[in-house]
């Protein structure tokens, strides 16, 4: 399973490798890594079946708990066939799709890189590595939504992504650590028989907080559904897979994976259902005025995943019978619609819906995949989708005193997204051709076949649920109810209630879309309220967070380093300040200190001496003469109170420090005065008194005992351990050695970073 | 400071100062010295020649860009570090040769990553005195 998981990872590293050397035309074969992963996972389909789940652990950073702990049941089991083969059509599509395309390769490595991290996130029952993955999928989303890095409009939406979902990543580690810190536990599947106990706790508000701003924000749910319809800029294999079946399913993944863990309680079916049923109205009419087929599809998906949200938040078990289906009908009708629409685009150049019609007559098997995905999308038997909308009308009149109000909202919402499927899929294939399609062909197979594939499981799954039903659907079922399943996926449940329903939904649905004509009217229309929709209001607060932080930084790095030194020393001063001057005695003890011996008096006078030189001198080459003096005198202090080593050292350091200041300095203009007498004085005054605290503070370390512990030991198994004599030596390269290591690496760092200073500016013709 | 009693002087004093800081290194386990302080010594040493004879007479002399004893030092210093992990131990643990050589006395691991950080500092002083001098 770790193969499954790692494969996609080095598929990614090696791709842009070999692409390029292999001079076949065709990219089909890539496909094969997809295809190979979904028939590997068929194959343990069997023990899901019978055991319930597979689990598998590798040891990796034991240390802090983080281990790659996969545990394999239903619910994973439905992700996992979904993301490999839905990514196995998709990467056959996209063989065709971006055929001869300049970065197909890199094309590829980003795909398979996002599905191996998908499989890893539904996969992980280690609390940590679920964290690593889901990052990982937002990185590759990032980097598929901006893979037309030529287009501005590409490079915003990557980012807006990037950040939403990226900010639910933390908002993820927090909920994490939260689990983390209140069970004790790292394992979701050992944590579900705490849940009472995370449930008493006083955290329990906070993790669910957390988790479901992760949840929402990669979801797509009200307020941040608005980085989806963005991010439809990606090529359209990218939005069929990313955003439509797979990744922004993630959130829906987390809550349902959650489930047993911290559902059951009214702050989790509250929020969710309100949140869900928000998103799916408000998404439902907004995909009624679009006009670009892919912004239909994203506000339709967004609606889906509202209602996906909707049936967790129920949390009955008919709710999440209904949610496991509606999974994968979502998945199965949305990726054909998806596939299509790229078909349309990549054929006609446009995605307007107003101005296609006719298409059929060109482009028959596509115009067949997308009528099969529109009726399981609608509802009609016998579809899927048929099934998979019974249950949820099901699920919504189970539920006591609100069966009706949440059954309305459901209808509203599928009557709605009824219509947006039939604009998608049937809009574009009937009625007229318009003259300038006249010429259009099909396209080859690898670009209809798996729109056909994908459709035609709409309807077989629709007339043939029993396939399903005690493989995948129960075993979901099982993991998240924590009961054994009595239930039965059947197409025909007789007249009743929710046949009425239904029919109602298709009736409504279907008189709409002969009734309401997509134009750009409509679309003005809503485009109106763009002030306060909350993608607004978000770029408002982005774009005043930027400015904050320029002015912040502006303030702070004004590139004057006398500035630095003022903020540094004041800070420093005024916290010692604080220090010593609260709960200090100072105290000087003269009777251990030895007398001043004649040399040293003389070598304090020079640097006395020296430092008013350095002062008051008129000319910077006798300033910085001076300071060396000071510093050699230093050196005579060392050697007198015998630090041979640290003399030496020091001596070579100044050295070169007065000779880099000679270098600098003599390609200065001539000694000018440019700071006026105040600023002499507060430089003054500042520098006095951070002299004299440091002093108090050399006292005051004179006084305390040292613990000699440390230097003992050095001394005296320097020669024993090390083989040298010269302490200081062996603690450098020896003891602490890799310090040393470390320091070396900083000073070549620093030398790279003058050299990159300096001869790397810009010519004077560049600048500008 | 083209003067020549400095130029003749320096010409013999790049050699002897070379030698000097290369002896400084090796005493460095038993007596005061080391890589830090040798590598000083000897950038001072290039250092002095440049004064006396101007920068590109000095890199005619060294015949590479300075900033490549940088990777040369940090690598030697890795690789002493982590020759230890070939036999088991641990990072940085020090490995002696069992005979002393003559003269330079007795060799380890510790030897060759203090080299390592003799020529590292040599690399960044260069680099730094040197794009200075110039860049200005």
């Amino acid at each position: 399973m770790l193969i499954a998981v790692i494969s996609g990872f080095v598929f990614a590293l090696v791709i842009p490798l070999i692409m390029g050397r292999l001079k076949s035309k065709s990219t089909l074969w890539a496909a094969l890594l997809p295809l190979s992963i979904f028939v590997f996972f068929l194959s343990i389909l069997p023990e899901i079946q019978d055991n319930g789940h597979v689990r598998i652990s590798y040891q990796w950073v034991p240390s802090i708990g983080v281990n790659l702990d996969f545990y394999l049941d239903g619910l994973s089991m439905l992700f996992v066939l979904l993301i490999s083969g839905i990514g196995t059509l998709v990467f056959i599509y996209t063989s065709a799709y971006l055929k001869g395309h300049h970065f197909l390769d890199r094309f590829y490595a980003y795909l398979s890189m996002f599905m191996a991290s998908m499989l890893g996130l539904v996969l992980s029952d280690n609390i940590y590595t679920l964290f690593i993955f889901w990052e990982l999928t937002s990185i590759s989303s990032f980097f598929l939504i901006g893979f037309n890095n030529d287009s501005e409009a590409s490079r915003k939406s990557a980012l807006t992504a990037l950040a939403i979902t990226g900010i639910g990543g933390l908002f993820l580690l927090a909920a994490m650590v939260g689990l983390g810190h209140v069970t004790q536990l790292n394992q979701i599947s050992a944590m579900s028989s705490l849940s009472e106990v995370i449930q008493g706790n006083n955290l329990y508000g906070w993790i669910l907080l957390f988790l479901f701003l992760a949840a929402f924000t990669k979801s797509a749910q009200f307020p941040f559904h608005f980085w989806l319809p963005g991010a439809m800029k990606a090529p359209t294999p990218v939005s069929t897979y990313l955003h439509s079946a797979t990744m922004v399913k993630a959130g829906i993944y987390l809550l349902a994976r959650f489930t047993p863990v911290l559902g059951n309680h009214e702050w989790w079916n509250g929020p969710l259902i309100i949140v869900g049923a928000i998103t799916m109205v408000y998404a439902a009419i907004h995909a009624l005025f679009r006009l670009d087929l892919k912004g239909i599809l994203a506000y339709s998906t967004i609606s889906a995943l509202g209602i996906l949200v909707f049936l967790i938040g129920l949390g009955t078990s008919a709710a999440l019978l209904a949610a496991a289906v509606f999974i994968l009908v979502h998945a199965l009708y949305k990726a054909t619609l998806f596939l299509v629409t790229g078909i349309i685009d990549h054929e006609t150049g446009t995605r307007d819906v107003s101005q296609l019609g006719g298409l059929n007559k060109v482009m028959l098997p596509v115009g067949i995949a997308a009528l099969l995905a529109a009726i399981s999308n609608a509802g009609i038997p016998p579809s899927f989708g048929f099934v998979g909308k019974d249950l949820i009308y099901a699920a919504t009149l189970g539920m006591g005193d609100l069966a009706w109000p949440l059954t309305i909202l459901a209808i509203i919402t599928n009557v709605a997204l009824l219509f947006a499927g039939f604009l998608a899929g049937i809009k574009p294939f009937l009625g007229k051709l318009p003259e300038r399609f006249q010429h259009l062909h099909l396209p080859g197979p690898a670009m209809y076949a798996p729109p056909l594939i994908l459709g035609i499981l709409c309807i077989l799954f629709g007339l043939a649920p029993f396939l399903l039903e005690s493989s995948l659907i129960q075993p979901v079922v099982a993991g998240l109810t924590g009961t054994e399943p009595d239930f039965h996926l059947q197409l025909w449940h007789g007249f009743n209630l929710i046949l009425l329903l239904s029919v109602i939904t298709i009736g409504s649905g279907t008189a709409l879309y002969f009734i309401l004509k997509p134009s750009e009217n409509l679309l003005s229309k809503v485009t109106a309220f763009e002030g306060i929709s909350p993608e607004s209001i978000v770029r408002l607060i982005s774009s005043g967070f930027a400015t904050f932080s320029s002015g912040w930084t502006r303030f702070f790095q004004n590139g004057y380093l006398r500035y630095y030194l003022i903020t540094i020393l004041s800070f420093i001063s005024l916290m010692l300040a604080y220090r010593l001057f609260t709960g200090i005695t100072l105290y000087v003890d003269t009777s251990t200190m030895t007398a001043v011996t004649f040399y040293e008096a003389v070598v304090l006078i020079i640097m006395a001496v020296a430092i008013l030189f350095t002062v008051f001198s008129k000319s910077r080459l006798v300033a910085v003469a001076s300071m060396g003096v000071v510093g050699y005198s230093f050196c005579l202090i060392f050697l007198f109170y015998s630090a041979p080593d640290l003399a030496m050292t020091q001596f070579s350091i100044d050295t070169l420090t007065v000779i880099l200041f000679v270098l600098v300095l003599y390609n200065l203009p001539k000694y000018l005065k440019l700071s006026d007498t105040r600023d002499r004085v507060r430089d003054g005054l500042l520098s006095l008194a951070f002299g004299t605290l440091i002093s108090i503070l050399t006292l005051e370390v004179m006084n305390e005992t040292v613990s000699k512990e440390t230097s003992q030991y050095y001394a005296e198994n320097a020669y024993i351990l090390g083989k040298g004599k010269n302490v200081v030596n062996v603690i450098l390269v020896d003891f602490r050695g890799f310090d040393t290591m470390v320091e070396i690496t900083v000073l070549a760092i620093a030398a790279i970073g003058v050299f990159g200073l300096l001869k790397l500016h810009l010519r004077s013709t560049e600048k500008e | 400071m083209k003067t020549i009693i400095f130029k003749t002087a320096s010409a013999y004093l790049l050699p002897l100062l070379l030698l000097f800081s290369v002896f400084i290194l090796l005493r460095g386990h038993y007596l005061p010295g080391g890589g830090f302080v040798g590598g000083l010594m000897a950038a001072i040493a290039f250092v002095i020649h440049s004064f006396a004879n101007g920068i590109d007479k000095t890199k005619n002399i060294i015949k590479f860009h300075p900033g490549f004893l940088m990777p040369v030092g940090l690598l030697l210093a890795l690789t002493a570090g982590s020759l230890p992990l070939a036999f088991g131990d641990t990072f940085m643990t020090g490995l002696w040769m069992k005979q002393s050589v003559p003269v330079i006395g007795s060799v380890g691991t510790a030897l060759f990553f203090d080299t390592g950080v003799y020529l590292v500092v040599i690399g960044v002083t260069l680099t730094i005195i040197f794009t200075i001098s110039e860049g200005l």
